[in-house]
This record gives structure tokens, C-alpha cells and sequence, in this order.
């Protein structure tokens, strides 16, 4: 499903934001608060929501409740959504609905419940399968209890598993990243995200880097880490179609997350969640009492929007579609900014190419392994060519 | 005449003079309230921004008194700043008075003085004026006793005022009226004028703001200005009253402008006489000087292709700043620029901002220069103000630098910072004096070149704000000289070539290698950076290459904030420049100014 047209009707994304978390992990700068005797009100709060921006004549092929923890949510108020999902936006049963877990909360009554409201794929936040690592993120739960969670996933009648990875941690050697890719295929998911260990301004992490608690991974080593994986699970069969993502197969890529690299319309219900709607985007309140109170009032909860020029669409669809494998398609950007890519940008686009981080053909133009982990500079330079 | 008074405000900057001026404007009612906002005389934003004023402004307020007439006075604004002190000097020749301005909490300082001296030079009536006295800080007694024993003024005669709060304004301005002596002249003698300051209008041209002595002057006429040696014939003669005021003839006494045909202000010198062309005066006004300037640095546009766009921005502006001056420049590094000269670092700040936010410019200034003596060994004599220009060290005899005098006025409890600082900078101290029990002048000679970069923001920080700063260039004295180069992987980058004093050269070479290295983006390989003179390395740096350069997620919350980001750095990419494989941005060429660290 490469880069649907924003300009024909398709199926929206429904994003959840369940903002509750039973500690934060040091690294995380998602919304997210530990005051979970809050749940009921900010559901109530959901449900209003959802009603307030329903829209009539979609239909939704995708629903992902993320967080924050969902998984602290019981089985019946995650059946709530879902109901609302379909009441409000016209939920299709054979919809991809992910449901984000922590290996520390998931049991397999829950997961059978989760799966009995209809959804079909876990995203489980395994992070790593090495203990020291596990709590120098901050995580609640050990490599045993990912392992279980797993278990349990798979007991529960999920087939479509998915596992989040961090790699690049401080010290962190080829041996310790091998060993966690070799588990998670071990364990046979259908995708893996693998992210490199970013340290977000305000989040603890960044605080101890900051303060030389510890000293970074290199950039040399971090993205010997990121061949790696590349190398290594594509060796396994897995397709590395995201920068960050990697599919068993085109079918098992996450549905949801595409709709975000691809000017898809997708809503995005509770604090801090983001909507877009090309060529408008917007987000709401990243307080959940904020959040609430213009609930309360009968508002939408809406921190600011913004109206996408045409110029910051063109960054954008440079940006998201070099994320991809699928690079960027052009015929799509022919069509969404009346000028040929590869004209436009010829001069990059040549010494790229020379320099082996990019390549084209007729109907496409992607960035290899080794131009993903420059990525930036690549875009940063396209742009700058944009008059 | 007699109803006529001439008068400026000298003060120190930040002792209130632009809200002081407001204060008296507003009092006249010549501006409807709507219409007013403070600070009404300095029209730049980076006079309001920095609480300074550049541009001198007048503003002509009519005035009744106590004692039943009605009066004119002419409030002739001055800029508050050490590099345009000649200006300062032309627009006090212009009055009779002068407030002195003294901050009640601050008290007298170095600025005070020296424009005390310099208004009594010109032989005007002072009204010291305590302000800001609403102040919890404020003293006024010691500030009295300053005034008394620092300056040699009456105290018992200053005014108290808040200008603030409005308070003392209606006593100041009676003082102005009873304290101040009218202008004297004859309206019937030949006409002789003084300018003292220009400024451009698109539609009329040149504004040229003088002040009549002797005789009269009125549209029609023809004049010839004395020192250029120019004749014009006079458009519009008129008052400023914030707007222009045309009169139908402006008479000894008075103050006001002219509208002559005029193109350029740099066709009009400030301190200049205006006379008749048809019947001349004996002599031109004294005290004309052309403004020289002391530092010299050249301007770049970041992309080459903006060089004609910044060409005409820099003639626009000189159209309002005959201190300005220019040339052509070419650099390798950078390609075709200008060499600029300034009246000092403010004023080339000034340019650097006035061309980035009125002209929207993004440019590149090298590292500022004082103009140095070279005497060859076949005793020829070259005057170097561009590194690029530096001759074979092997022909050189000897090398000259021009020396100030310089004024320090502090609390003596940071005498030894200041003196530390002073000796650092290769400074002579010449002299020191208690003003007051506690507080202190001191006197140095100073190589210019070593107050050009960051000393004023040094003393400010080494006194905690309390030190202030006077200067004047005194002469050209032996100093051992060498030129510094740069090399960027091995390149030389000739726009970050700076002359240097010897002893200077080791720490120059090192910071300007250290704030380079923290200055210049990784890119995608090693960055060596070198600091060389006369062929030997004495300092290097290192700009790792990156590795990777990518965000690891993006998700529905990431997109926006990553595009801003990138707009954000395509906003900052017009500031970089290529050279060689390696892109430099603009901070790089500034880091290299900050000379100390430590």
C-alpha cells in the first residue's frame, strides 16, 4: 500500500492516546502521567471526544491505541474504544487494530479479551532482551517477562506480533544488539521496530548524558549497530521498509503507520495526539487536565492547527518518503506539486547517487541502507533547493 | 529671538534621555497621545531595542511659561555613544544649553564627563538633571555631592525629575526657558549656518538639519556649502515638530532643515557652514573635521549571487550614514564584498544589523581591523587596514599602531579587575584620580586594536555593569605585528586572516581554533582546522565527521515538529558558506571576534 492520494477519499487512521503509565521510562518524551485513578474520567472525556469530531461518510481501516501504557486499561474500557471507534467513525471489522503492550502488564486473560473486541495485532515494547539494558531505560519489566509477554500474545490467538527494539545504548557492542535481534527473531513476530536511542530534550536520559552521567554511544558505532540490523534481519527475511521498520513482508508492514509517511487522514483522540488531513494538521493539549476541562466545556480539546503551504507539504513528503523504502513515488510528487523530482532536484539527487545513498528508477526514487543514516543531511539539502 | 532656546540632552546610555525627551514632547502636545510611542525620537528598532540613540533627531516644541510668552525650544538630540562623539560635538555647537543628565541611582559616569567637557568646550549653560529618581536605588544626595565634586557643577541648582513618572518635568522646562541664555546673531548678516546631521527621505532626498548663527535663509535661495564646495539651491526650509514644517524663512537662532536637490547625505558633511552663494560670510563655522574612521572589516553576502542586492543596500544606506565608507573587496574564500571603515565596533554593529533587518541581507563581516603604520625597508610608508593587503614580513621595517586614550570611571573596588584587564590588553596606565571618595578614574593608553573586540563587554562584566568607558585616539605607535592565518582542511581561509600584536598570537590562534571547531556543523568528514603564522602551525582543531545524521522516529507528534526544524535550518543554511568542501556558517565568522575565554 504505497502513498495513497491524500486528494481521493480514502480510509482514515484512527490514533488513540491513553496517557497513563505506571512509571516513566527515562528515555520517553511521549505524554504520559502516573495518575492512573484518572482513567474513568479521561474515557468519559474520550467518548465526548470522539463524538465531537465525528465525521459522517468515512470509513476507518485502521485503529492504534498507544501511549502511554494502554495496556493498564481492562479489557472492558478498551472494548469501550473500540465500540466507539465504530459508532463515531465507522470502525471496519477487518480494520488493522493494534494495541500497544508492556511485557509488565500483559497476561494472557487480558490478551484474549483485547483480541475478543477485535484486535488483531500486538505491539509489544520489548525494548531489549538484556536486563542491564532494561533498566538503564527505565523499564518496569525484565527480559522474562518479554519473553512471556510473547508467550502470552501468541497463546491469546495474536498472529501479528510486532516488537519494539532500542539499540545504541552507551556501551553497547555489536555482540549485546546481535544477541537481541537473534531473540527477537527467535520469536518469530511479524514486525520489529528498532529504533536508535535518542536522548529527548527533557526526559531523564537526557538530563544524565547532560551532566556526563555517561557518555553517548559514537555515531560510528551506533550506525555500525543500525547496518547490523539491517543486515542481519534482512538475512532473516525481513524487509527493512521504514528507516526504523522492518516487515516479515509487505503485507505485515503497520498499516496505521503508513497512513503518517503517506498524507493518509487519520484522527488523533486524547492529550497530545496529533490529526491531519492534508493540508491541515492538528494537536491537542498536551495536559490531560487541559485536555479535560475543554472537554468539559464541550470543546474540542485542540492546542493549535496549522495549514500546510505547499512548500512545507513539498518538505514533508521529502522527508516521510525518504523514510521509506518505497522512497518517493513520482509520479505522486508530479501530481501533488505540478514539478518533475527529479528535475527539481537533479543536482542533489546526482551527487547522492555518486555518493551511493540514493537511486531511482522510472517510478520511484529511495534512499539505500547507508543514505537512511543520513537521512537528514540529505533532506536538509533537498530543501534547501525548494525556492 | 529672545524667545529661542537651543538646548541637547548629554547623558550617559541608559540614564534616560529617550524618556526624557518624551516627557518634553509630550508635555508641548505636538503629538496627539494616540499617536505616541515611547522612545518617539529614536525611529530604529535597534535604538529602541538597545536603549541607544544613533541617528540624532530634533524636535522643535513650542512652549508658554510662567511668565506669559510663548517660547520655542529646540531640542537637538544626540547620539549617546563613544564612536560618534564628533557628531555629538557638532550637534552641542548647535545650542546654547545642554541638560545634563545623571542617573540618581548610577550617579556621574565616564560618558558624563566627557560629554560635560565636551559642552563645555562649547561654552553652554549646563541645568544638571537628577533623574530616574522614583527609583528604591535612587540617591540623590550622593549624587549631588558627585555632581559638586566630580563635575564641578552647582548642585543646588539641579532639577529632580522622573521621567518616568512625569514628575519635575513642568520645573525642568521653566529652568529651560529662565536658566538658558536666548541665541544671539544678526538675521540681516550674510548667512552662516552649521550642519549638524542629514538623514534621507525617498521622495524629498537629502534632510540636512543646521542651525542658523547668522542671517537668514528661505526657499529659492542659492547656498554653497563651504568644506565641499557645493551649491544648491534651497527647496524647502522648515521645523521639526516630529513631522516637517515648512516656513517660509528660518532666521539666526533658530534650528530646523533644508531641502536642497541634495542626493546623497554623504553630499553633505556634517559640521559643515551653509552661506549664500550671492553673499558670502568671511568664514566657515570652526570645529570641522571629516570623520575618519578606525575600524575596518569587510562585508560578504553568504551567497554570491546576492552581491549586487547587497551593493545597493549598502549605497541606500549610506544615503542616511555619511560616516559609513566603502570599497570594493574580493576574497578568495568568500568572493566580491566590501571594505568597510566604521566610526568604531558599534557603529559597524549597527551597519551589520541595519543591513540584515531593514535590507533583509544576510552577510558575512570578517574580523574587524584598526588601521595600521607599515614603514617599508626602502622607508616607504603604506597604511594596512585588510590583512589580505599585509605585506611580505621580510620587507617590513617597522609596523605603527594607533594607540587611545582611554577613561575609566568605576567603583575603586574593581580597580585591580580593570587594571588586570588593561595590562592584558597591553595597556599603559597613565594616571588615576578619586573623584569621589570611592570612586575612580583611570586613564590608559591602549593599543586600539585590542579595545576594538570584546574589551567594553569585558569591563562591563569584570565590573558588574558599573565601569564605564570614554576613548579618543591619541597616535601611532611601534608594535610588533604579524599576520594570523586560518587553514581549513588545510585551505587558507583569507577572511579570517586578522593582523595581530606577536604576544597576542598563540591565544588568538587557539581560541579562534577552538571557537571554530565548536562553530562549524559536523559534516561527513574530519574538519582540521589550523592556526598559522608565517608558515608555522602554532594551534590546531578538530571538527569529527558525523557518522550518521538521522532521526530515528517519526510518528503522528513527530512531523510537525522535525519540518519546523528543518525550516528552522534551511533559515540558517542562508547564512553558511562554502570553502573549499567544507560549509562555514556566519557564526563561525563571528566566534573568531571573541578573543578571550578564560
Amino acid at each position: 500500500m504505497a502513498n495513497p492520494t491524500p486528494e481521493s477519499n480514502p480510509s482514515i487512521g484512527i490514533y488513540v492516546h491513553i496517557p497513563f503509565c505506571q512509571s516513566k521510562c527515562h528515555y520517553c518524551d511521549f505524554y504520559s502521567i502516573t495518575r492512573a485513578e484518572r482513567i474513568p474520567d479521561y474515557l468519559d472525556a474520550l467518548k465526548k471526544e470522539m463524538q465531537l469530531s465525528k465525521i459522517s461518510g468515512v470509513r476507518a481501516d485502521s485503529l492504534y491505541i498507544g501511549g502511554g501504557t494502554p495496556s493498564l486499561l481492562t479489557p472492558r474500557q478498551m472494548g469501550n474504544i473500540v465500540d466507539w471507534a465504530a459508532a463515531y467513525f465507522n470502525l471496519d471489522p477487518n480494520a488493522e487494530m493494534t494495541l500497544e503492550v508492556n511485557p509488565a502488564t500483559a497476561t494472557t486473560r487480558d490478551l484474549q479479551d483485547y483480541a475478543a473486541f477485535g484486535f488483531n495485532r500486538l505491539n509489544i515494547g520489548v525494548q531489549s532482551f538484556n536486563d542491564h539494558h532494561l533498566t538503564f531505560l527505565g523499564r518496569r519489566h525484565t527480559a522474562k517477562q518479554a519473553l512471556a509477554a510473547v508467550k502470552a500474545g501468541n497463546d491469546a490467538g495474536f498472529t501479528n506480533i510486532g516488537l519494539d527494539l532500542i539499540f545504541g545504548l552507551p556501551d553497547q557492542t555489536a555482540g549485546t544488539w546481535k544477541s537481541d535481534l537473534l531473540q527477537a527473531i527467535r520469536l518469530a513476530p511479524k514486525h520489529l521496530a528498532c529504533y536508535m536511542l535518542s536522548y529527548e530534550p527533557h526526559t531523564p536520559l537526557h538530563a544524565d548524558l547532560q551532566s556526563g552521567r555517561f557518555t553517548a554511544l559514537s555515531d560510528l558505532r551506533t550506525a555500525d549497530l543500525f547496518r547490523m540490523a539491517h543486515d542481519f534481519l534482512g538475512a532473516a527475511g525481513f524487509e527493512h521498509y521504514e528507516i526504523s521498520n522492518y516487515a516479515q513482508n509487505a503485507r505485515w508492514r503497520s498499516k496505521h503507520n503508513q497512513k503518517y509517511w503517506n498524507f493518509a487522514p487519520y484522527v488523533g483522540l486524547g492529550p497530545a495526539a496529533h490529526g491531519c488531513r492534508v493540508p491541515v494538521r492538528w494537536w491537542n493539549h498536551r495536559s490531560l487536565d487541559h485536555y479535560l476541562s475543554d472537554i468539559a466545556a464541550g470543546r474540542l480539546p485542540r492546542a493549535d492547527e496549522e495549514h500546510l503551504t505547499l512548500e512545507q507539504q513539498m518538505i514533508e513528503a521529502l522527508y516521510l518518503g525518504l523514510r521509506q523504502s518505497d522512497g518517493i513515488v513520482l509520479a505522486d510528487f508530479q501530481r501533488r506539486f505540478q514539478s518533475d523530482f527529479k528535475l527539481y532536484f537533479h543536482t542533489a539527487i546526482d551527487r547522492f547517487n555518486a555518493e551511493g545513498w540514493l537511486e531511482m528508477d522510472d517510478r520511484r526514487c529511495w534512499l539505500t541502507m547507508e543514505g537512511m543514516l543520513f537521512l537528514d543531511r540529505i533532506v536538509d539539502e533537498l530543501i534547501e533547493m525548494i525556492s | 529671538m529672545k524667545q529661542i532656546r537651543n538646548f541637547s540632552i548629554i547623558a550617559h546610555i541608559d540614564h534616560g534621555k529617550s524618556t526624557l525627551s518624551d516627557r518634553l514632547i509630550q508635555a508641548t502636545n505636538i503629538v496627539a497621545a494616540r499617536d505616541f510611542k515611547d522612545q518617539i525620537l529614536d525611529s530604529m528598532d535597534i535604538e529602541r531595542e538597545r536603549g541607544i540613540t544613533i541617528k540624532s533627531n530634533t524636535v522643535c516644541l513650542p512652549y508658554k511659561a510662567a511668565d506669559g510668552r510663548e517660547y520655542t525650544l529646540n531640542l537637538i538630540d544626540t547620539p549617546g555613544h563613544v564612536d560618534f562623539s564628533y557628531e555629538v560635538s557638532r550637534a552641542l555647537a548647535s545650542c546654547e544649553g545642554a541638560l545634563l543628565l545623571v542617573d540618581a541611582s548610577q550617579g556621574v559616569e565616564a560618558q558624563t564627563l566627557a560629554n560635560l567637557l565636551l559642552a563645555m568646550e562649547h561654552n553652554l549653560e549646563i541645568i544638571p538633571v537628577i533623574n530616574k529618581i522614583d527609583l528604591p536605588s535612587a540617591d540623590i544626595e550622593r549624587v549631588k555631592h558627585q555632581i559638586e565634586e566630580d563635575l564641578g557643577l552647582d548642585s543646588e541648582k539641579a532639577i529632580l525629575v522622573s521621567a518616568k513618572e512625569g514628575t519635575g518635568i513642568s520645573e525642568l522646562m521653566e529652568a529651560i526657558v529662565t536658566k538658558l541664555p536666548p541665541p544671539k546673531g544678526d538675521p540681516q548678516a550674510p548667512l552662516q549656518a552649521l550642519i549638524f546631521d542629514s538623514h534621507y527621505d525617498v521622495f524629498r532626498g537629502t534632510i540636512v538639519h543646521f542651525r542658523i548663527f547668522e542671517g537668514s535663509l528661505k526657499a529659492g535661495e542659492r547656498i554653497r556649502f563651504m568644506y565641499n564646495n557645493t551649491m544648491h539651491k534651497v527647496e524647502e526650509v522648515g521645523l521639526f515638530q516630529i513631522v516637517r514644517k515648512p516656513q517660509k524663512e528660518l532666521a539666526a537662532g533658530e534650528v530646523g532643515y533644508m531641502i536642497a536637490g541634495i542626493k546623497t547625505v554623504s553630499d553633505t558633511r556634517c559640521g559643515d557652514t551653509i552661506t549664500l552663494q550671492d553673499r558670502p560670510c568671511d568664514a566657515p563655522l570652526p570645529g570641522f573635521r571629516d570623520a575618519k574612521p578606525v575600524v575596518f572589516a569587510s562585508i560578504y553576502p553568504v551567497a554570491a549571487d546576492e552581491y549586487e542586492e547587497l551593493a545597493q543596500s549598502l549605497e541606500k544606506l549610506k544615503l542616511n550614514d555619511a560616516s559609513l565608507i566603502y570599497e570594493k573587496d574580493t576574497s578568495a574564500a568568500l568572493g566580491f564584498g566590501f571594505r568597510c571603515g566604521f566610526l568604531g565596533l558599534l557603529h559597524l554593529e549597527v551597519v551589520q544589523e541595519r543591513l540584515e533587518r531593514e535590507y533583509d541581507q544576510s552577510v558575512i563581516l570578517t574580523v574587524p581591523s584598526v588601521s595600521y603604520k607599515i614603514i617599508l625597508n626602502d622607508k616607504t610608508e603604506m597604511i594596512i587596514d585588510n590583512p589580505t593587503h599585509y605585506p611580505d614580513p621580510t620587507t617590513i621595517e617597522q609596523a605603527l599602531e594607533p594607540y587611545i586614550r582611554a577613561s575609566i570611571i568605576i567603583p575603586d573596588r574593581y580597580m585591580g579587575a580593570v587594571m588586570k584587564l588593561c595590562l592584558d590588553r597591553r595597556g599603559i596606565n597613565k594616571n588615576y584620580q578619586y573623584l569621589t571618595s570611592n570612586r575612580l578614574e583611570m586613564i590608559f593608553e591602549l593599543p586600539l586594536s585590542e579595545v576594538i573586540f570584546d574589551f567594553y563587554d569585558r569591563l562591563k562584566t569584570q565590573t558588574q555593569g558599573y565601569g564605564s568607558f570614554d576613548y579618543e585616539v591619541i597616535d601611532y605607535r611601534p608594535g610588533k605585528l604579524v599576520k594570523l592565518d586560518i587553514l581549513i582542511n588545510g585551505e587558507r581561509v583569507d577572511a579570517l586572516s586578522q593582523l595581530v600584536h606577536e604576544e597576542r598570537s598563540y591565544t588568538r590562534a587557539r581560541v579562534a581554533c577552538d571557537k571554530l571547531s565548536e562553530e562549524i556543523p559536523r559534516q561527513q568528514f574530519k574538519i582540521a582546522i589550523q592556526g598559522v603564522v608565517g608558515g608555522k602551525i602554532i594551534s590546531r582543531s578538530t571538527v569529527n565527521a558525523f557518522r550518521k545524521d538521522v532521526t530515528a522516529k517519526c510518528y503522528g507528534g513527530d512531523i510537525s515538529r522535525k519540518r519546523k526544524l528543518l525550516e528552522k535550518q534551511k533559515k540558517g543554511k542562508k547564512r553558511m558558506k562554502m570553502v573549499g568542501k567544507v560549509m562555514l556558517p556566519q557564526s563561525a565568522f563571528l566566534a573568531v571576534l571573541k578573543t578571550d575565554t578564560e
